[in-house]
């Protein structure tokens, strides 16, 4: 048995998983028009391949990957493309998008299935994850290849599987958990061999025993740790710490922990990828809130409306306060539901009018609660102070760039202050100024 | 008595002997300056600024002395200041073109459609970094002031209409303003220009009617009607070309969004037309 060590800090706000966590996920047919974002992954944007009016087959190539950290984007439907343009995404800035309008035809592009990937050499596995365009979908939306290739001399102990799911309402990874595990261990002994890991595990936390039990049932010799319900169990430093002991340097990345992390929906996507020769074209969303009339969990086409995702779940049963693309912790608030879902949307969750009131902040008394709960060990209270009063130089020093924008200051604060606002309005500064003097 | 005389030899001789070692550590140990620099620093108005382009007044006098800098160089001195460095100098005084800033957008709160609220810091930064602010346009002025807040000199305030104003006479082109604003929409632009475009969307003129009465719709009309070629598009925004603009106001008169603004008091430039 392995011992599972706590991280520092965090929080367990109410969980509030119930009204998806027991219903299968359901297919969504893709909608008329699909909206497919050129940029769903950390890096440069992706460069287009297609034109105005050129007739696609899903699963076609629609975009390449620019640079080394970038990713490719595929077609989700087949049909025609109306229109290369910026359009609205979930970040609430424009980016551009290619439109296409659903023949309703479903034509496959040419899939190059192989019965037993496990067969397939590191490269050849690593070059596969690339062209189907996996890249994190826990949220971070880091081309998965690039985290699979280390600097050279590094050498991967653990590959980590994360199906904590740690985040508040969200039910899109528990879901898979149980009802694809068998693509999801195949996944994690895919990238294990990508990376050259010595030992995979999968940490999931302990508020979903019936995705443990599914998963140790097709595990063999992978090892699937409970882990307690803690939020940010879920966070890639943190997880590591958890399970392996070790710890992530101060601005350092996994690898130089020895480990890699992926999320249990890129292990179902490089699976989906490898055996089946499909790229990465739909995603789980989970639809869910208090005024979502029927809370459920979607495969969903990428592309697709944000509209069409509430519509599907019954439409709004009280007028909303405020829709979130992601999770409660660590998600955006909408304000155009014509975004589309990409690659890192986990769930779309809608609250009523009085839950989303911000709270008047109140002066901060110093009570250090922000400090108990910082799982990366910082005073997020001081780093407020820094970034309000705009002293940069300070904030570097007192650890900003550390922040993992977890969200538990903000939430466990008595007086109601938007702490993480001005952390992050701090680290962008910081790395603004570092940008411009390198 | 024995006492007194041994302690006051002793402390005498040790006090000569560092001083004597302070002395020479100042001969071997002393720092060459430029009594240039001291003198401009002198004149300057010591704020330190920045406008400049270096870290304060300081660094900006270091850099006249060694001709790094022109002598006009301080926008907050303007002319004064910069008679004054030549003068230390010794060279001829070359006046500053006074530039002011200039607000490159008129979508208030009655002109800009909102497509939500947002409830965090007022802070026109962060509420960019947060979906891009609550403004439907996502060019335009946020309106919360994070402007105003960086003007040191008093020279802007923000109006009713959730806009900035920038009060030419105290502005001193140190272009603090034109670093807060995190969606650049203010320039700096010589004092004597009146015919400013003002807006600063790269959305289809259609988009733009959907979200803001005011903006630029790239309807070419002011590109037809200028007489000297100042004003041309690029990426569905009018731009001009401060240059070649003469003040003649033709395409103030045409612009059907009334994008383009004319301010009282600038006089016609007519040498610029005979230039171009």
């Amino acid at each position: 048995m392995r011992r599972v060590r706590a991280f520092f800090g965090g929080i367990h706000p109410s969980e509030n998983k119930q009204s998806t966590s027991s219903t299968p996920i359901q297919s969504l047919p893709a909608p008329a028009t699909l909206v497919v974002p050129l940029l769903q992954h950390v890096g440069r944007e992706a460069k287009p391949l297609v034109a105005k009016g050129d007739e696609v087959l899903k699963g076609q190539l629609l975009a390449e990957a620019d640079g080394k950290i970038s990713a490719p984007v595929h077609s989700p439907v087949s049909g025609k493309v109306t229109a290369i343009e910026p359009r609205t995404s979930a970040s609430g800035r424009s980016v551009t998008s290619i439109v296409i309008e659903n023949d309703g035809q479903d034509n496959w592009v040419e899939r190059e299935a192989h019965p037993d990937p496990v067969q397939l050499d590191a490269k050849t596995i690593v070059e596969r994850i690339q062209a189907a365009g996996i890249v994190g979908m826990g949220g971070a939306g880091f081309p998965t290849a690039v985290k699979l290739t280390p600097p050279q001399g590094v050498s991967i102990d653990y590959l980590i599987i994360n199906g904590c799911e740690c985040e508040p309402y969200l039910t899109a990874d528990h879901r898979l958990m149980v009802e694809y595990a068998e693509e999801i261990v195949l996944g994690a002994k895919l990238l294990a061999k990508a990376c050259g890991a010595r030992k995979i595990i999968i940490g999931v936390e302990d508020n979903k025993p019936d995705a443990i039990a599914s998963l140790k049932e097709q595990a063999g010799a992978v090892d699937v740790v409970a882990l307690p319900t803690r939020y940010p169990q879920g966070g890639e430093k943190q997880l590591i710490q958890a399970l392996t002991g070790r710890e992530v340097p101060s601005k350092g990345l996994p690898f130089q922990a020895g480990c890699v992390v992926q999320n249990v929906g890129t292990a179902y996507a490089v699976t989906k990828a490898l055996r089946d020769g499909e790229p990465l074209i739909s995603r789980v969303v989970t639809v869910t809130g208090s005024v979502i009339a029927e809370p459920q969990n979607f495969f969903v086409p990428i592309g697709t409306p944000f509209q069409d995702l509430i519509e599907a779940a019954g439409g709004f049963s009280q007028t909303p306060g405020k829709v979130v693309a992601g999770g409660p912790m660590m998600g955006g608030a909408q304000f155009d539901l014509e975004a589309p879902v990409t690659k890192v949307t986990s769930g779309v969750l809608a609250f009523g009018v009085d839950e989303s009131k911000t709270p008047n902040p109140m002066p901060c008394i110093k009570c250090a609660r922000c400090v108990d709960v910082c799982p990366a060990n910082l005073m997020p209270l001081k780093l407020e102070a820094y970034g309000m009063n705009e002293q940069w130089d300070n904030a570097e020093e007192y650890g900003a760039l550390d922040c993992i924008e977890c969200g538990c200051c903000t939430y466990i604060c008595p007086s109601k202050r938007p702490l993480l606002h001005y952390i992050r309005f701090a680290k962008a500064e910081i790395i603004e100024s570092q940008r411009r003097s390198s | 008595m024995n006492t007194t005389i041994v302690s006051l030899v002793s402390m005498g001789s040790l006090a000569a002997l560092f001083a004597l070692g302070l002395a020479m550590a100042g001969r071997i140990f002393a720092v060459e300056t430029d009594p240039k620099i001291d003198a401009i620093e002198e004149v300057l108005p010591g704020v330190n600024c920045g406008g400049c382009g270096f870290a304060g007044c300081r660094a900006f006098a270091e850099a006249v002395a060694s001709g790094e800098a022109p002598t006009n160089g301080c926008p907050v001195g303007g002319a004064t200041v910069a008679q004054m460095v030549a003068a230390v100098l010794g060279v001829d005084a070359v006046a500053p073109v006074r530039k002011v800033a200039q607000v490159l957008c008129q979508g208030g709160n009655a002109e800009a459609k909102q497509k939500g609220t947002y409830d965090g810091p007022v802070d026109c930064r962060i509420a960019h970094a947060t979906q891009g602010g609550d403004k439907a346009c996502s060019y335009g002025c946020l309106g919360y002031g994070s402007c105003v807040k960086a003007c040191a000199f008093d020279a802007m305030y923000m109006n009713e209409n959730g806009l900035p104003v920038v009060i030419e006479e105290n502005c001193t082109a140190c272009g603090k303003c034109v670093e807060a604003c995190p969606r650049d929409i203010i320039i700096l632009v010589p004092e004597d220009q009146g015919v400013h475009i003002r807006c600063r969307s790269l959305d289809t003129g259609r988009k733009v009617r959907q979200v803001c009465s005011v903006g630029c719709i790239a309807c070419q009309r002011c590109v037809k009607v200028c007489p000297t070629g100042a004003i041309y598009m690029e990426d569905n925004l009018a731009r001009i070309n401060y240059d070649k603009c003469t003040n003649c106001r033709e395409c103030v008169a045409v612009c059907p969004m009334k994008t383009i603004d004319w301010q009282d008091g600038k006089p016609l430039v007519l040498e610029k037309a005979a230039v171009s």
